[in-house]
């Protein structure tokens, strides 16, 4: 019976060790391929025409223009008259050629005409959006400790009773809060290069879910999943916008099975910003009620958001966020604006709860001219009880990293150099990140050689370097001396990429494909030993006997008692309640250090602490650079990116990389990572990281800001002209 | 892109002779770094692309107690490196601004003074006056211009070298139409704010280049380029810069040049500023004070209010800068 847990800390040779990416040398010197730098011989280009109109009918379209243009090997249209287009950039027409220039002559040509209808985008103007009736109520909730009478009116009470709270509130803060919509800006656009061939499909597609997109290609195509093979052996960005084949994935691969060729279609620079995925804005309305000790009481708030046309808006359920006190309200608004589908986004949902809750709560903190530490550490009795004493610990780790006690300076009070001000502040933040189903293939070769073969992707979080950190750790050898395969429809099938569900996934699959084949490998060894199974341990290149280490033999030994085929086991990793491997829930705390110039509006980062838990760390660097890179993320929204749209045609302004701001490195200030990994951590087992830190950074970051101004900047991205036009009209 | 033929003509004749007369039909290449891009776009389709990077005059740097005459196709990090740029930190300091090793070692001066806007209404293919005007006047017009805006051209002038140039009194040798002929004008006529579509922000002919800017000696005149940008990092386009090169009279200014970058269709000459300056010492108030003045006459549009702020903030900077005084802010 084997038995599925970690080694402890003292026995793991290099589980939670620090080690390179298995692919970063690949990656660095450009030989690691991604999906794009994918070209099979005899490929034909295919380019996409993106709507101009961001609302319309379409009147009539004619490729026939696009056919004649030399080089131009196929065109049409996507669209037909009659049809209704509701956002600016989806796709209406296609043009394929033997090279870019002509493709883009064919696109050119394409003559369309459209009857324009009614554009709406500005959905921060929750008013304007009423009159122009694209407001729709959405869900909400109230929770209150005390309950109606028997023959009271429902409503009635309500209102009376939050009524009631405020007044005894000793602290009332009300205010607006905001978070514009940002895209996913992948590096790498959406796309693929798809290559049909005797009825079977082979597509290079850019995506986080090997395993799950090849039916999708099927149906359409008239083929089932078997006869489709997915690959992305490197992609360049997804952060939750590519689950799925696509439209024009799926148009890619019909062009190829029409054209009878490989077909290449990645989406060009403005029609990835436009149609390939957003996150929804949040804006919200809020009223928030707190003790003389700064425990909130109360909370009242009705958030409004924008999930486009045809996507999600911001869930109720993140509001107030992680600090939720015994009575609250809260009700939503959806606006249909005519803005690309939202997709999922690192940690759907929270970055926007986070930013606009932890914000109106610190803003208690400068009503009552209190250390916001202290209140944060104070509403700790609000925070779900099972993770108190993790956040307190954490924030204690992370205020010490700050300085915080010694920087701290009540709201708008600090010390002034000419216009430059400085703050601190802080933000909580909670995500699941259990692992998904995964099943792992294990080989081992006679002559000692490891592989691994699983129906995963690595998003550039080290997914890769995490399988062969486990099954080194499993089989006693070092990192490098696993291969690992992943990014092969054809391998055993894990889930997708989202949801921080794929280093629990895979070191759980991994884990038990491991350990059943290092099972296999000891009953060999034994006999040969003349020893027990259960007491062989794999351990520094050998598998030897725990009584007696020097009965053992070399790993290469081991394995030559395989005979003449490799040995190989594949199994399903186990996650959920009973797993002693992985977990899911985690906390982590963040605290930011801004200085503000006044005069120019500009915040520059100038330390950013985070402190996360994630369970048991399987490689602290690839886990460190997943942390510093959602905190880079989260300083890019807190004080950068933003989605900006033409209020009369719907165009999408910036979506060019020149015009939608980035930081740059020299813009993000120290950064300081500290994971939280004691033993009581530990013992949970693999949880998942990809998106917690990128959850607090617009709460810390616009709390910072807040301290050192005394006025709160409410909307993110906090760029200068956002301060300088707050402060003008707070007089500040 | 639209299919193009290619030239590479070796002199500054045969370049002449391959451009055509016609707006839009040929464009000069230098770096390529914005051409490019617009092209792709298809917001410019030249049927013929003429490259300078042949023609060997336009390369070369000569400096001397005259000055320096720098090649329009020298590229930005060549020119950082001169000895001879480090009199002018003016220069010095705009070029630093660009912080990007891509676009310094790929962009050229020339390139640098011609490149287009970046009005995103143009970049989006509306033309460069979108409408005329309207659609900038209606639409988002946080980074367009508050000076000079009340015809149909709203955008800013883009380039961060260019006040730097035109307040150290640079002027140009243009040559064409025909090969052989050639014309000298201060960099600020350069410019123009255009009143149809028909034209474009500068004031060459299809068929004319800039081939030389030429910097008179700097004479003891102290100069300095301040930039405010998205972030702390720099790494960007300004939002707002100015520039400013003084010469002094003991401690007070006897001359000024003052010119603003990003601000108007033009780089932006604020006579207002100058008036304030001149005779005065420069000081946190007089500087102040000039930032005032600047943007007396500004006229911001609906949603570029703070680039006001930003002009005069700009404007006090780069005369406490000129004059080896702390900025302060966010240095
Ligand atoms: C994506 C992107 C990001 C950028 N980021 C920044 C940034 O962060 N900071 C910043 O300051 N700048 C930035 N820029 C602008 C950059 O500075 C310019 O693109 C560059 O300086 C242009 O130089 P070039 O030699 O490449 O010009 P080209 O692209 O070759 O030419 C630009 C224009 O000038 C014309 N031209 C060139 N030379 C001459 C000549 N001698 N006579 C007449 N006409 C001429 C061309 O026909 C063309 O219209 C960015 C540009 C791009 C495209």
């Amino acid at each position: 019976m084997v038995e599925y847990t970690w080694p402890d800390r003292k026995d793991s040779s290099v589980l939670g060790g620090s080690h390179d990416k298995v692919d970063g040398p690949a990656k660095c010197t450009g030989t690691a391929k991604y999906s794009y730098d994918i070209t099979p011989p005899k490929t034909a280009l295919a380019r996409a025409l993106g709507c101009p109109h961001a609302h319309c009918k379409i009147k009539s379209i004619d490729t026939a223009p696009a056919e004649k243009v030399a080089g131009v090997v196929h065109a049409r249209a996507l669209k037909k008259p009659g049809d209704e287009i509701e956002w600016q950039g989806e796709l209406i027409a296609v043009v394929v050629g033997e090279t870019e220039g002509a493709v883009a002559e064919g696109l050119a040509a394409i003559k369309a005409d459209y009857e324009p209808l009614d554009v709406f985008v500005n959905e921060e103007d929750l008013d304007a959006a009423e009159a122009a009736g694209r407001a729709r109520k959405g869900p909400g909730k109230v929770q209150l400790e005390n309950e109606p009478g028997d023959d009271e009116d429902e409503d009635a009470f309500e209102e009376k009773e939050i009524a009631r709270l405020f007044r005894e509130a000793a602290a009332v803060v009300e205010g607006r809060y905001g978070i514009r919509a940002i895209t996913h800006m992948c590096l790498e656009p959406h796309g693929s290069t798809c290559d049909w061939q005797d009825g079977k499909l082979t597509a290079h597609l850019s995506t986080q879910n090997v395993s799950g997109t090849p039916g999708q290609f099927g149906g359409p195509l008239g083929i089932t999943a078997d006869d489709v093979t997915v690959h992305c052996d490197y992609i360049g960005g997804g952060f939750g916008s590519k689950f799925a084949a696509d439209s024009w994935g799926v148009l890619a691969a019909t062009l190829s099975k029409d054209l009878n060729r490989p077909v290449k279609l990645m989406l060009d620079r403005d029609t990835e910003l436009k149609i390939a995925g957003a996150r929804p804005s949040g804006f919200a309305d809020v009223k928030v009620g707190a003790n003389s000790e700064g425990v909130i009481t109360i909370w009242d708030s009705h958030h409004w958001s924008t999930g486009g046309m045809g996507g999600g808006s911001l869930s109720q359920d993140v509001m107030p966020y992680v600090i939720v006190p015994p009575n609250f309200r809260r009700r939503t608004t959806n606006v249909r604006t005519n803005t690309g589908p939202t997709r999922a986004w690192r940690a759907p949902n929270h970055p926007q709860g986070c930013a606009l809750s932890q914000t109106a709560i610190d803003d208690v903190a400068a009503k009552l001219g209190m250390d916001s530490y202290e209140l944060f550490r104070r509403n700790l009795v609000n925070v779900p009880e099972e993770r108190r004493k993790l956040y307190e610990e954490e924030m204690k780790i992370a205020a010490k990293l700050m300085d915080w006690k010694a920087k701290w300076h009540p709201h708008g009070k600090g010390p002034k150099d000419g216009s430059v001000v400085s703050g601190l502040g802080m933000a909580i933040h909670t995500w699941r990140g259990g692992g998904h189903p995964s099943s792992c293939r294990v080989k081992i070769h006679p002559d000692g050689g490891v592989e691994a073969f699983l129906g995963s992707q690595d998003l550039g979080t080290g997914t890769r370097t995490v399988i062969a950190t486990v099954l080194a750790e499993t089989f006693g050898l070092p990192v490098d001396a696993v291969k690992v395969n992943i990014g092969s429809s054809k391998y055993p099938p894990s889930g997708p990429s989202g949801g921080s569900t794929t280093v629990g996934g895979v070191a759980e699959s991994s884990r038990h494909a491991g350990l059943d084949a290092l099972a296999q490998l000891n009953e060999k060894v034994a006999a040969k030993l003349g020893a027990k199974a259960q007491d062989l341990v794999a351990k520094d290149g050998r598998i030897s006997d725990k009584n007696n280490a020097d009965k053992g033999l070399s790993w290469k030994e081991a394995c030559g008692l395989l005979g003449m085929n490799p040995l190989e086991v594949t199994s399903r990793g186990a996650p959920g309640r009973d797993s002693k491997l992985s977990s899911s829930g985690v906390g982590g705390v963040q605290m930011a250090e801004v200085a503000v110039d006044r005069e120019t509006g500009v915040v520059r980062m100038k330390k950013f602490v985070a402190v996360q838990d994630m369970g048991l760390v399987v490689n602290r660097k690839t886990a460190e650079s997943q942390i510093l890179g959602a905190m880079i993320m989260g300083i890019a929204f807190s004080l950068f990116e933003e989605r900006i749209m033409d209020a009369k045609s719907g165009a999408f302004l910036n979506a060019e990389i020149a015009d939608y701001k980035l930081p740059r490195l020299g813009d993000v200030g120290e950064l300081v990572v500290e994971i939280y990994e004691p033993e009581e951590e530990r013992a949970r087992g693999v949880i998942g990281l990809g998106e917690p830190p990128v959850i607090g950074p617009g709460a810390a970051i616009s709390n910072a800001v807040a301290n050192a101004l005394g006025v709160r900047v409410p909307v993110l991205p906090m760029t200068p002209k956002q301060v300088l036009d707050t402060l003008k009209a707070r007089g500040a | 892109m639209k299919a193009f033929e290619y030239a590479a003509p070796r002199s500054e004749e045969e370049a002449l002779e391959l451009l055509a007369p016609e707006p839009g039909t040929s464009e000069v290449l230098a770096g390529g770094t914005d051409l490019l891009g617009l092209m792709k776009k298809m917001i410019v389709t030249p049927s013929r692309v003429v490259s300078l990077s042949r023609v060997a005059s336009l390369k070369r740097i000569d400096a001397d107690s005259q000055g320096m005459r720098i090649g329009a196709m020298v590229t930005l990090d060549d020119l950082l490196a001169h000895p001879a740029t480090a009199k002018y930190p003016a220069l010095e300091q705009a070029l630093r601004g660009f912080g990007s090793l891509q676009m310094q070692s790929q962009g050229t001066l020339g390139g640098e003074l011609c490149q287009r806007p970046r009005c995103w209404y143009f970049r989006g293919g509306h033309g460069l006056l979108a409408e005329r005007g309207r659609a900038v006047a209606e639409g988002d017009n946080r980074f367009h211009a508050i000076f000079d805006n009340a015809g149909p051209a709203k955008f800013v002038s883009p380039s961060r070298v260019a006040p730097a140039l035109v307040a150290l009194g640079a002027t140009l040798r243009v040559i064409g139409p025909e090969p052989g002929d050639e014309t000298q004008m201060p960099l600020e006529l350069l410019y123009r704010t255009p009143k149809d579509e028909r034209q474009r922000e500068h004031d060459l002919l299809p068929n004319q280049v800039v081939a030389q800017i030429v910097l008179p000696a700097a004479d003891g005149r102290r100069s300095a380029a301040y930039e405010v940008h998205h972030g702390a990092g720099g790494q960007d386009d300004p939002i707002v810069s100015a520039a400013a090169s003084l010469t002094m009279h003991g401690n007070i200014v006897a001359d000024a040049r003052i010119v603003l970058g990003q601000v108007a269709p033009t780089p932006w000459t604020s006579h207002e500023a100058i008036r304030a300056i001149v005779g005065a010492p420069v000081d946190q108030r007089t500087a102040e004070a000039a930032g005032e003045a600047a943007v007396s006459v500004a006229a911001p549009l609906s949603h570029n209010q703070f680039k006001v702020q930003l002009a005069k903030v700009a404007v006090k900077r780069a005369l406490l800068k000129a004059a080896g005084l702390q900025t302060g802010g966010l240095a």
